[in-house]
């Protein structure tokens, strides 16, 4: 066994071996990323030169400030705070998972791919409620002279200057790209936490047949873990983009 | 549970893999030849999809050469096989635009990208770095019918009323926007969009796999510096893939939205049939950012694996050592890098800061170092060898020649002053024909003659491939060449008709030249897809395992290997692949242990 094992490093790429010493699986999933992270960027590369080419923008304060159950009350950027909350949480109880995988043990990885998964849901479900709660929005809007209701969606955007009318302030309209790259890219993020919860839910499934007991290890739950990882990286990003800057 | 038992996991897996094939073949005609695991199978697949598209392609241009050539006359069966899109034998505009749109879309992507390297990548990689079959058989497969799929779409595309996408191979909009634009921006775009997003997942796929199973899956001995440059080549090309296309991907999204649910992204200030539109803030501008922030490396992407393929073919047949072999991987990842910051060269005109064109200027002519390294070994490779003109190794050295003619124009056209006049005519038409189209086909013709007695247990007819080689040859300058010409004195490309212009009046003749051409350069093309499947089962059968006497391992398997490609063990590797002419031997396989009295390259 001592010359299978004590392989000096300088023969890391003389073939035979991963290089890495990890499977190809893990050195697909990593490249893979990559490539994720390059189709994020171009979107939100993209959304900066928009918004920088832009005289105004909407102030995240005033747009995401509801919270379920509160009425009106102005609650600056809270909700988020809490969806990120709950990503971060779900990317905690996905270490906690792959780490159980580690000691070989299945109950635990079932129980914490379980909170992770339901983790990922309540992040969409938030999300929906974000959503539902933009687009139908009554804001009130001095177009061409004549008072509209609009909420915000990706052809109109409620959140321009303010300004005077009939001695009442009055919002007009702000750039129409605001909903475009705010419904697009929490959108396709959204999609990848979709992905991600529907990935876990088969790694569930396959650890509660006793797929990866047999197999003697359980690293599908750590390729799992990178995406999942990766995805909640990607929202600190689009977090930062949307309602911090 | 340790990091020791994944990895055995997987090697006793591949493990399996050969010696299950020996002793239980139980393979369907569905499992061997349509949804096959084997990277052999995949590889001939990819293959004749892209020679389909290539045909398609390639008759494009021959029925948008007419209307060039002879845009006075009628070809009244153009009509019986084109209808409406050719009234009374003389082709409608609107669908001049869609055929050169799609004769570049179907070119680059279907044929130079998934026809080459899809082709020549699962091909070569497991055979030449020894492994049994790619890292991952099943996405192997599905990124082989993501390619599919993207081509029902596109060939559905070329069927619907409005006809196919006529923007140009680019897609700018606003015209690609706009249904109302053009006939060619309605469905037609759509379908255009979602097929080149399949068609970006089976890169994803296809790249993810190329990559790992080179880092991964070399037998023992291969270390990456005794990799053939083939695997380089296509290594490199799979990591630009895999980091460019993502961002079509993206661009290719804000575009559907932009059409489909009344974004702004690429909109702004526009009027439309008399109609303002809504549309407000964003930047088409944008949109050529992201296009060619894939469109740069994409042609790279199509040059990379032909230069791995002449590479490898033209030290066989010199039975000399590649010239300069580290100096050939430095310069391929040179040429990596330089890939993804110089995207900009392609947008000088649209009102680009000058100062920061100035960068792209500076960073375009650097890729001139390492090409011209490049060209330097193969001529200094060729220089004093032992010739062998076989057909692989003609296309490998007219690989060379155009790439230098090709090359050359690039100097001229990578600085941005000279691009004001010189951008958007016949000669960018010349430049990028010369230096990636011909030079790709050139690529893949030169591994295919090479390596189809490996494919298929047999050889192409020789006779046939030495017309197929000199026609192409001749004709491809001949068509290109006078190109440069019209480009010079101003003629712009995508035009419909120039008997309008005094000033281009004198180049009726050298068009309707160029048009008789290409016919025949397009007929050659034919005569080789004859050879292609005449010799799949009628050609010369393959008699002894080395034909070629090529040092690299895909040779020490079977005539026709089995899914598995080793019978038994997989042979460990001792050297690099380009010991020929050595201590008085004509060639020295990888698989050979390193002498004790033997000299050192």
């Amino acid at each position: 066994m001592t010359t299978a094992t004590a392989q000096p490093t300088t023969k890391l790429w003389s073939g035979g071996k991963s290089p890495f010493n990890i499977s190809y699986g893990k050195v697909m999933m990593w490249y893979f990323l990559m490539s994720d992270a390059f189709t994020f960027g171009a979107f939100l590369i993209s959304y900066g030169t928009i918004r920088f080419s832009q005289n105004v923008w909407a102030d995240a304060n005033h747009v995401f400030n509801a919270f379920p159950f509160t009425g009106h009350a102005n609650l600056p950027l809270a909700f988020v705070s809490l969806m990120t909350f709950i990503l971060i949480l779900s990317s905690v109880t996905m270490v906690l998972a792959v780490h159980d995988g580690h000691n070989m043990n299945r109950k635990g990885v079932e129980k914490w791919l379980i909170f992770t998964i339901l983790g990922g849901l309540a992040f969409l479900g938030c999300q929906a409620w974000e959503w539902t709660h933009l687009i139908t929005g009554d804001h009130q809007v001095l177009v061409n002279g004549v008072v509209q209701h609009w909420g915000t969606t990706v052809t109109h955007n409620p959140w321009g200057p303010e300004t005077l009318f009939k001695g009442k302030e009055v919002a007009t309209p702000g750039p129409i790209a605001f909903g475009g790259y705010f419904f697009g890219i929490t959108g396709f993020h959204g999609f990848h936490v979709f992905s991600g919860v529907i990935i876990n839910s088969v790694m569930l499934i396959k650890t509660r047949l006793k797929h990866f007991e047999l197999r003697g290890h359980y690293e599908m739950i750590e390729k799992a873990g990178l995406y999942w990882h990766f995805v909640d990286l990607v929202w600190v990003f689009v977090f930062l983009c949307f309602y911090l800057v | 549970m340790s990091n020791e038992a994944i990895l055995h996991d997987h090697q006793t897996g591949t493990h399996d893999l050969g010696h299950a094939h020996e002793h239980h073949h139980h393979e369907t005609f569905i499992t061997k030849y349509v949804f096959s695991q084997d990277h052999k199978m995949i590889a001939k697949q990819f293959l004749i999809t892209g020679m389909v598209w290539a045909i398609i392609g390639g008759l494009f241009s021959v029925i948008f050469r007419l209307q060039l050539g002879y845009p006075e006359s009628t070809f009244p069966w153009l009509e019986d096989f084109l209808g409406h899109w050719a009234k009374g034998g003389k082709l409608d505009p609107e669908f001049y635009y869609s055929l050169v749109t799609m004769h570049g879309t179907v070119l680059v992507f279907f044929v130079l990208t998934a026809g080459l390297s899809g082709t020549f990548s699962n091909f070569l990689i497991p055979l030449q770095v020894g492994a049994r079959d790619m890292a991952s058989p099943f996405l192997n497969m599905l990124s082989y019918w993501f390619f599919f799929t993207a081509s029902v779409v596109m060939m559905a595309s070329l069927f619907v009323q409005t006809g196919p996408a006529s923007g140009g191979w680019t897609i700018y909009p606003p015209l690609s926007a706009l249904g109302e634009a053009s006939e060619g921006s309605k469905i037609g775009m759509d379908l255009w969009l979602i097929s080149m997003s399949l068609f970006i997942i089976n890169a994803l796929l296809g790249g993810l796999n190329y990559i790992t199973t080179v880092l991964n899956m070399r037998t023992k001995g291969m270390s990456m510096t005794r990799m053939p440059l083939t695997m380089w080549a296509f290594f490199f090309t799979a990591i630009l893939g895999v980091l460019s296309f993502p961002v079509l991907l993206s661009g290719s999204i804000l575009l559907l939205f932009d059409r489909n649910l009344g974004t702004s992204f690429y909109l702004s200030d526009i009027v439309i049939n008399g109609k303002i539109l809504p549309n407000e803030g964003g930047s088409p501008i944008l949109f050529q950012h992201l296009f060619w922030f894939l469109g740069h490396p994409e042609v790279y992407i199509i040059i990379l694996p032909a230069m791995g393929i002449a590479s490898e073919v033209m030290s066989i047949n010199s039975r000399k050592p590649i010239f300069g072999y580290m100096a050939m991987v430095g310069s391929l990842f040179a040429i990596t890098a330089l890939a993804f910051v110089v995207w900009a060269h392609h947008m000088f005109v649209t009102g680009l800061n000058p100062f920061l064109g100035s960068f792209f200027v500076l960073l375009t002519l650097l890729i001139a170092v390492p090409s011209a390294i490049k060209v330097f070994n193969w001529l200094t490779t060729l220089w004093r060898g032992n010739i062998r003109f076989s057909p692989g190794m003609l296309f490998a050295i007219g690989f060379v020649s155009l790439f230098i003619s090709g090359g050359l124009t690039g100097v001229f056209l990578g600085n941005s002053a000279l691009d004001i006049h010189l951008h958007d005519t016949y000669f960018i038409i010349a430049h990028f024909h010369i230096v990636m189209g011909v030079a790709g086909m050139f690529g893949m013709f030169a591994g295919l003659y090479h390596w189809f007695p490996k494919m298929y247990g047999r050889y192409l007819n020789n006779t046939l491939a030495y017309i197929h080689f000199w026609v192409t040859m001749v004709g491809s300058y001949l068509i290109f060449w006078p190109m440069h010409y019209e480009g010079l004195a101003g003629m712009p490309r995508r035009y419909y008709d120039f008997t309008n212009w005094e000033s281009f009046k004198m180049f009726a003749g050298l068009n309707q030249f160029i048009s008789f051409v290409s016919i025949i350069v397009f007929a050659a093309q034919l005569l080789f897809v004859f050879n292609f499947f005449y010799s799949i089962f009628k050609g010369r059968k393959v008699t002894t395992l080395n034909p070629w006497g090529a040092a690299s391992l895909e040779w020490s398997t079977p005539i026709r290997p089995g899914h598995g490609n080793w019978p038994g063990e997989i042979p460990e590797v001792h050297r690099w692949a380009y010991d020929y002419g050595k201590d008085g031997r004509d060639f020295i396989p990888q698989t050979e242990p390193v002498g004790e009295d033997e000299s050192k390259h």
